[in-house]
């Protein structure tokens, strides 16, 4: 175990184990995921968060589930570094806003289909398909006098 | 506590002292220690809300909120705290994908959106260019393209629904997430995607 516990230490630290400037033992719950080449994934969570935090929300956490959560924690710590005031909390608020545009457009986009139909519904039953434009009218999901 | 005492907007340090002296802020309770005037925990923690306060230590540590809020001018704290207490609280409660998972969420609304729009406009431009081949007399021969009119707007409706483009197809900017999300399946569940509150 010693001889093991040896080789860890010879071999390049996590990122983490580095920044924090201790050993990094077999077991440290940082070294799958803060590789020693990619020091700045850790910095900023540790400026976020911090390492103990991080560790805590770790422990907490199935195996299987740890890689994706720090993943989002990283990015939500970059996303605060580059904007500390709202994190990635703007981009949600961007997102919302993006929606509610969408769904006017849409909304408007799907009326103007309905009324084209309409019109050629009624061009088509001017030529003689009355028959066919209440069928399709029926089948029609959304109706002009519904509002 | 009295409305008068107002210690939810960024206060002065005479609200500070006026908060301390009736009840310590939830951040100086929760940390138990006294609330000194000038704590800049005060402003933004009332004692109503120990909650707020709680999930913001849990996830961030009282001393990061300290350094951030230091680092930032007075009237930007405020927002600055609000957006760490929904980040915290989202964290809370999907401890996995905090809240990236909105942000996950809320991308694919997005994307579905913009894919019906795409095929609403598409129905347009296909009613629009059935019109136009009803209208049109019928051409004597291939040759007659060359002599039809000049090309001109299909319908008026384009302008109505503000689709002023040459392609006859409105696409929304998109919104540029600053790094992209490392998965592409749900989350932990598609649950209270956007929920704590949108208007920051």
């Amino acid at each position: 175990m010693k001889e093991s516990g040896r080789k860890q230490g010879a071999l390049s630290p996590c990122a983490a184990c580095k920044l924090l400037r201790r050993r990094c033992a077999e077991d440290c719950v940082f070294a799958p995921y803060f590789p020693p080449d990619e020091p700045h994934k850790f910095a900023s969570v540790h400026k976020v968060f911090g390492a103990s935090n991080v560790n805590k929300m770790l422990q907490e956490l199935p195996e299987h589930q740890r890689r994706d959560a720090v993943s989002s924690m990283v990015y939500e710590a970059n996303a605060r570094v580059r904007d500390p005031v709202y994190g990635c909390v703007g981009a949600i608020s961007s997102l919302q806003q993006q929606i509610h545009s969408l769904q006017t457009q849409l909304a408007a986009a799907q009326a103007e289909v309905v009324h084209m139909r309409m019109r050629q519904f009624s061009s088509s039953s001017n030529t003689g398909g009355a028959m066919d434009m209440a069928v399709d009218q029926a089948n029609m999901g959304e109706s002009l006098w519904s509002c | 506590m009295p409305d008068g005492f107002c210690v939810y907007s960024p206060c002065t340090e005479k609200m500070a002292s006026s908060s301390s002296y009736n009840s310590p802020c939830a951040a100086c309770k929760f940390l138990r220690r006294k609330c000194m005037p000038g704590c800049i925990f005060a402003p933004y923690f009332p004692p109503e809300e120990p909650q707020k306060f709680a999930n913001v230590h849990k996830i961030f540590g009282a001393s990061n909120v300290t350094k951030l809020l230091n680092e930032l001018p007075p009237h930007q704290r405020e927002d600055a705290v609000n957006s760490l207490a929904y980040e915290a609280e989202a964290r809370v409660r999907d401890p996995v994908y905090g809240c990236v998972g909105a942000i996950s969420f809320l991308q694919r609304q997005v994307q579905r959106l913009q894919k019906e729009l795409d095929a609403a406009n598409s129905d347009l431009i296909h009613y629009a260019c059935s019109e136009i081949t009803t209208a049109l007399p019928a051409p004597p021969g291939p040759s007659s393209i060359q002599s039809m009119a000049p090309r001109q707007r299909p319908i008026d409706h384009y302008d109505r629904i503000g689709m002023g483009n040459e392609g006859g197809y409105y696409e929304a900017p998109a919104i540029p997430t600053p790094y992209n999300l490392p998965w592409n399946d749900n989350p932990s569940g598609e649950n209270n995607a956007a929920g704590g509150g949108s208007n920051m």
